[in-house]
């Protein structure tokens, strides 16, 4: 020991070279990636010159003179003795875990992200997948964004419970909501299509901000939102779910998938909702929650060879929608013309096929074949109101995509014929249109695979009622360096307004129907037409294992024509064209933050400026909160060997004020209060494929006093349901059911 | 109408030369090591950016890259030169020690002795 000491001294006297450092990094191999070995010692073979790695697994001692053979050891990794010829050359050790006396397992499993910011994509795209989607108190597509902040859910309307989305502080028709590809809410299904989509039917969710991709269409303005649904060739054999709520609510799902050959998989999911209890909380003679049913039922067909390239989905399904809703006392089979009451019966074909083609050779070139046809049948009266609409749609694309030079700049290019014939009943009066298109669109990508990226498309579309125009749209992603991304992105998008569709929640009111016809093709209106620009900043502050970043997302949507939608005169709803400005600026700050595997946490701050040139003035639109907050903190345990596990999630959100417009010549247009709603919900895993789950919605149990204007009075012309900003239904408690059999 | 046509004839003769072309296309398949989805990123750029490769995909478990290159511009060496250059070894080609030690913690692979 002392000649050892002695020796250094004299070394560091004598010897120059003893001034250096040998350095080095001590790593391990975990799964797919090399991580770093903290705390590890390392010292010259019988020496006492050692020293230990840092959190980076970096390490520096100096170099012995007298030994070339240097010990690296750490608890559960064999023990390594390395003779180094030339310490001057940085040293990378792996180490291999000891297995002769491993003590307890350590698993290595990085949790997969239930929300998934985009990095690679040159878009802004957040995809939601299906953890994230358990977290949902419930049941179908229209309540999966209740944990996402990127999205709002607000309340449609007093009678039917319906959730209504919004992005960058425009409702749904301003988003293309598509479905594996194809459009799928659009047109009559806008008010309720989101609740025909089961919740467990949803594979995953991916919500892109801004324009969007010129192949799926040009109707989206403000993003799109696409749904992939269960693969058979993916999804659990069988499966079942079932919820009830103390409101009444119960919900069936069953799925069976199976292998009929190595190509062929085929998959069966049912879906079965209904609420038969009379439910009257606010005591003003209306029911809280409809009376409903729903049968649902989807048959899919998967096809995939992948030796040959081909691959391919066959889609058919049916659902039939039942919802009454109106005064509690209301009995639809007695023709009462003194009681309110409503029924809304929808039936719903949908069929699809799909099919794609890559040259084995050269797997950088693929065809692709979606063609759609749909049904969409509803028929409803809403007290001496009637709104019948019958949709048929046709939807075909044909794509193709290659490369130009190298995979760094690929294109998809193709061409897409849409159908649309409405036949809608308004009260007594037929409004019967065909919309058909013929598109042909092109989309560069450029990607350096590094930190540049950019995608440019145009398409041009020849539509009997918008006429021929072109919609182009590009984006961009920079990344200064890799732990900061920055986006951008501009386009156009335009949409034929289908007034009544969209604006459902006026048939419960009596309010007059005001269409000031200017000669246009849609309803005597012109066509919608908006530019939205986007930018985005993310910086990622931590990853590996603790996860942290910063978003900032700003997006302007500019329209230069727009049907506006007045609802500011009591007693009276009118569509116009704008005449004067619209826009929708929005802003979402949001940090997300996990710190280990077991806690995370997501914050965000939203402002919208959604403003529009009604007849009354230059105004905030009305329901539409200036200020939103949103806090999700979730928790969940290390899952055992057998599958147990704890989850649970707290979600808050803070809807600030609101305007409200006129009810009555007495009661002028005014802001409501701020308000708070907190959800939570926790999971039981009694082994993988076995979970039981309850949840709180509305803790705090906040509901709007007056939801529906004039309750005792339905029949007078001050009637409304549609100016609902708050919940109608107070604290609910809910339980159900997941098992893969 | 007629001009959607004219367009859409384009873009498919655009994609049929694109795959017909006078080029000569071949396929290769070699190993690269490495680890994770960053070096598959690194691996990738340093094979096109090799004139004349179009396509390069590196799997990550096998550590298989996948190339589509015109073998009448490039010698399929100039690809093992060009990765090893990015730090990553190949059988034919080794990357220097130094280029080596800069990697990314996660892209540190094994190297063979």
């Amino acid at each position: 020991m002392k000649n050892s000491l002695i020796t250094l001294c004299l070394a560091v006297v004598f010897n120059s070279q003893a001034q250096q450092q040998l350095t080095g990094k001590v790593v391990f191999r975990a799964t797919s990636e090399t991580e770093a070995l903290a705390g590890a010692s390392i010292y010259w073979l019988n020496t006492s010159l050692g020293s230990t790695t840092d959190d980076n697994g970096d390490f520096s001692i100096p170099i012995a003179t007298d030994q070339s053979r240097l010990v690296i050891s750490y608890i559960g990794f064999k023990t390594d003795t390395l003779t180094i010829s030339d310490p001057s050359k940085k040293l990378i050790h792996f180490m291999r875990e000891d297995d002769s006396n491993s003590l307890d397992e350590i698993t290595l499993a990085q949790r997969k992200k239930a929300v998934q910011k985009s990095y690679i994509e040159t878009q802004n795209i957040l995809t939601v997948n299906s953890a994230e989607l358990l977290k949902a108190a419930c049941c179908n597509l229209s309540e999966s964004f209740e944990t996402n902040p990127a999205i709002d859910v607000n309340f449609s309307d007093a009678l039917t419970g319906t959730k209504q989305i919004k992005m960058l502080g425009l409702t749904s028709p301003y988003l293309l909501i598509t479905e594996e590809n194809i459009p799928m809410v659009r047109g009559a299904s806008q008010a309720y299509g989101l609740t025909f989509t089961p919740g467990p039917w949803i594979e995953s969710i991916q919500i892109t901000k801004g324009a969007g991709s010129v192949v799926n269409g040009f109707e989206s303005i403000a993003g799109q939102i696409n749904t992939e649904l269960q693969k058979p060739f993916t999804a659990t054999p069988r499966f079942i779910n079932l919820f009830r709520s103390a409101n009444g609510r119960m919900e069936f799902n069953g799925h069976l998938n199976s292998a009929l050959n190595d190509k062929w998989h085929a998959g069966l999911y049912l879906h079965g909702n209904q609420r038969n209890q009379k439910m009257d909380q606010n005591k003003d003679g209306f029911l809280d929650a409809p009376l409903a049913q729903q049968f649902n039922i989807l048959n899919r067909w998967q096809y995939t060879d992948a030796e040959k390239g081909w691959v391919g989905f066959v889609n058919l399904r049916f659902m039939n929608d039942e919802k009454q809703v109106g005064q509690v006392a209301f009995d639809p089979q007695k023709n009462n013309s003194t009681i309110w009451g409503s029924e809304i019966k929808t039936r719903r074909w949908d069929t699809a096929f799909k099919m794609g083609y890559v040259i084995p050779e050269i797997p950088y070139t693929s065809f692709g074949f979606q063609g759609a046809y749909s049904q969409h049948d509803q028929e409803a009266y809403f007290g001496n109101r009637r709104y019948d609409i019958l949709q048929d749609s046709g939807f075909v694309n044909l794509l193709y995509n290659s490369i130009i030079g190298n995979t760094n700049n690929t294109f998809k290019s193709g061409i897409n014929f849409s159908y649309d014939r409405y036949q809608e009943r308004v009260d007594a009066k037929n409004w019967d249109r065909i919309d058909r298109t013929v598109a042909a669109f092109f989309e560069y990508s450029y990607d350096n695979k590094e930190n540049f990226s950019w995608v440019g498309g145009l398409r041009i579309d020849q539509h009997n009622n918008l006429g021929t125009f072109l919609t182009p749209r590009m984006h961009l992603r920079y990344l200064p360096d890799p732990k900061t991304i920055l986006r951008a992105s501009v386009g156009a998008g335009r949409k034929a307004a289908n007034i009544f569709a969209e604006n459902q929640t006026l048939f419960g009111t009596n309010r007059t129907i005001n269409i000031q016809n200017t000669g246009g093709s849609i309803y005597g209106l012109d066509p919608e037409k908006a530019w939205n620009y986007g930018l985005s900043l993310r910086k990622i502050l931590l990853s590996g294992d603790q996860n942290a970043d910063i978003t900032i997302d700003y997006y302007i949507t500019q329209f230069d024509n727009q049907v506006v939608v007045d609802w500011e005169r009591p007693t009276e709803i009118s569509f116009y064209n704008l005449d004067g400005k619209s826009r929708a600026n929005s802003l979402q700050i949001s940090f997300d933050y996990a710190p280990s595997n077991t806690w995370s946490y997501r914050f965000a701050y939203k402002n919208y400026d959604v403003k529009t040139a009604y007849r009354s003035g230059f105004l905030q639109r009305p329901l539409q909160a200036q200020h939103r907050y949103f806090a999700n903190v979730g928790w969940e345990s290390i899952t055992t060997d057998k599958g147990k596990q704890w989850r649970w999630d707290f979600t808050y959100h803070g809807v600030g004020k609101q305007r409200v417009v006129a009810q009555n010549d007495n009661m002028p247009s005014k802001m409501v209060a701020a308000y708070t709603l907190l959800n939570s919900q926790l999971t039981r895993a009694f082994s993988a494929d076995f979970e039981i789950y309850a949840g709180l919605e509305n803790i705090g149990n906040y509901t709007q006093a007056n939801p529906i204007i004039e309750a005792d009075n339905p029949f007078a012309n001050t009637f409304d349901t549609a100016q609902v900003y708050a919940p109608v239904f107070g604290r609910m408690i809910y339980t159900g059911l997941r098992w893969n059999l | 109408m007629k001009n959607l046509f004219l367009y859409v004839f384009f873009c498919l003769s655009l994609g049929l030369q694109a795959q017909t072309g006078n080029s000569k296309k071949e396929k290769a398949q070699f190993e690269v090591v490495g680890n994770c989805e960053m070096c598959k990123k690194r691996i990738e750029k340093a094979a096109l950016d090799v004139k004349g490769v179009k396509m390069a995909n590196w799997d990550i478990p096998s550590n298989q890259l996948m190339l589509i290159y015109n073998a009448q511009k490039l010698d399929i060496l100039e690809v093992h030169n060009a990765i090893a250059q990015a730090g990553h070894d190949t059988k034919k080609a080794t990357a220097n020690d130094e280029v080596y030690a800069n990697l990314p913690l996660c892209c540190l692979y094994e190297r063979k002795q």
